[in-house]
């Protein structure tokens, strides 16, 4: 295989990747790595360092539409983006001392996490009463519906905070974006309404990334072979996706997904136990 | 009056400048991305591909120094790479955009917490954490 048939291969999965990325809410990072190590073949640091800037590409070219729209909770995102980058900057340091194989089978745990995690019912309502931190870092605020502006407001912020910390960590250990996780935090611990939480989410992704991002790539991680495919593809599919989104019922498209990246999940914790790393 | 018009700064203008900090950061990087992305194919396309095992990038891939070095020598590589670098900055723009809209607001208490994030990604940065 030549560099040119490889960047052709790589960049029609970067496509898919992103397209299933931003049509299931996973992000490109979670779909770049098992491309990659077990289609390519390529060492898993090369595709920890692609996952990254396909993470902050997805997130940025997706949340600038969602930030203009007044979805997206700047504060919320901006106070939490303290340990996610913080957990992030922690995770890049833990990746010097975690052989490969125990990164690639913590990877496959985090995506068979992610696939129930996108199959589980989201909390739709708004709590009227917001714990007493929520007031004072005004986290509290209102999002437009088509049933017009509805006001919310949040509880468990410490919560919240802690497994944003443990989202981070993942994040900068295996450079995904770890958005389940993110949900997790602001729908289940702060209550978080839906629509706010995975905009929110897919917002502090970008940053979260950048700040493990400018570690691996003075690391070496970074290969621009690699790395122009990646963004291309993962960009074009993001934005096809977004257009998709309005369209499809993606009830049935997310059941199949999971499925899928289940079953490329116990491929990895195998592969990752038989030291094919 | 000079305070009249900073009040004016609101959450919305906020909303559409980082809107359009992240398109345009996306937009630049890609466009850069694909042009230095043919270059390379051009250069190297009938190469062989080599990442089965680890070697980590040279100094021109992993510096701002070396990727300027590489650029000046026409490199395919180092002008992907270029692209790459803004992609990343873009999410750390952002966040100095965002400082700057909380200081025009008044909100001292963001202005903190904004300062917090961007320190922590400036240690990441420069805190030689790379070894």
């Amino acid at each position: 295989m030549t560099i040119l048939t490889f960047t052709l291969i790589l960049l029609l999965g970067a496509y898919l990747a992103g397209l299933a990325g931003s049509l299931t809410g996973l992000g490109g990072g979670v779909v770049v790595i098992p491309l990659l190590t077990l289609f390519f073949h390529v060492d898993i640091r090369y595709a920890i360092g692609a996952a990254l800037v396909a993470s902050i590409a997805t997130s940025s070219g997706s949340a600038s539409a969602y930030v203009k729209e007044g979805i997206t909770n700047i504060r919320l995102g901006m106070f939490l983006e303290i340990a996610t980058t913080a957990g992030a900057v922690m995770g890049a340091v833990l990746a010097i001392y975690t052989p490969v194989n125990i990164v690639a089978i913590l990877f496959g745990v985090t995506l068979i996490f992610s696939a129930a995690m996108t199959l589980r019912k989201k909390h739709e309502g708004a709590l009227t009463e917001g714990s007493k931190l929520s007031y004072t870092l005004k986290l509290n605020s209102s999002y437009p519906t088509p049933e017009g502006v509805v006001d919310y407001k949040l509880k468990n912020i410490g919560g919240g905070f802690s497994i944003m910390t443990l989202a981070g960590m993942l994040s900068g250990l295996l450079g995904i974006g770890s958005g389940a996780l993110k949900v997790l935090a602001m729908d289940s611990a702060m209550r978080v309404p839906f629509r706010v939480s995975t905009t929110t989410s897919n917002f502090m992704v970008g940053v979260t990334a950048a700040a493990s991002a400018v570690v691996y790539l003075q690391r070496g991680y970074i290969d621009p072979g690699i790395a122009f495919p990646v963004i291309i593809g993962v960009l074009a599919g993001a934005f096809t996706g977004s257009k998709l989104l309005m369209k499809l019922d993606v009830k049935l498209l997310k059941i199949i997904f999971s499925i899928a990246i289940t079953i490329i999940a116990i491929n990895m914790i195998y592969n990752g136990f038989n030291h094919k790393f | 009056m000079k305070h009249k018009e900073i009040k004016r700064v609101t959450d919305y203008d906020m909303q559409q400048l980082i809107g359009q900090v992240l398109r345009y950061g996306v937009l630049i990087s890609g466009a850069i991305a694909i042009i230095g992305g043919i270059w390379y194919l051009y250069q190297q396309g009938s190469g062989l591909p080599a990442y089965t095992e680890f070697h980590g990038e040279g100094k021109g891939f992993t510096s701002l120094t070396g990727i300027i070095q590489g650029l000046g020598n026409g490199n395919a590589t180092e002008i992907i790479q270029l692209g790459v670098v803004i992609l990343i900055a873009t999410p750390i723009i952002r966040i100095v955009f965002s400082l700057v809209a909380f200081i025009f607001e008044k909100d001292r208490l963001y202005v903190f917490i904004t300062l917090i994030v961007l320190s922590i990604i400036l240690f990441s940065t420069f805190g030689g954490l790379s070894l």
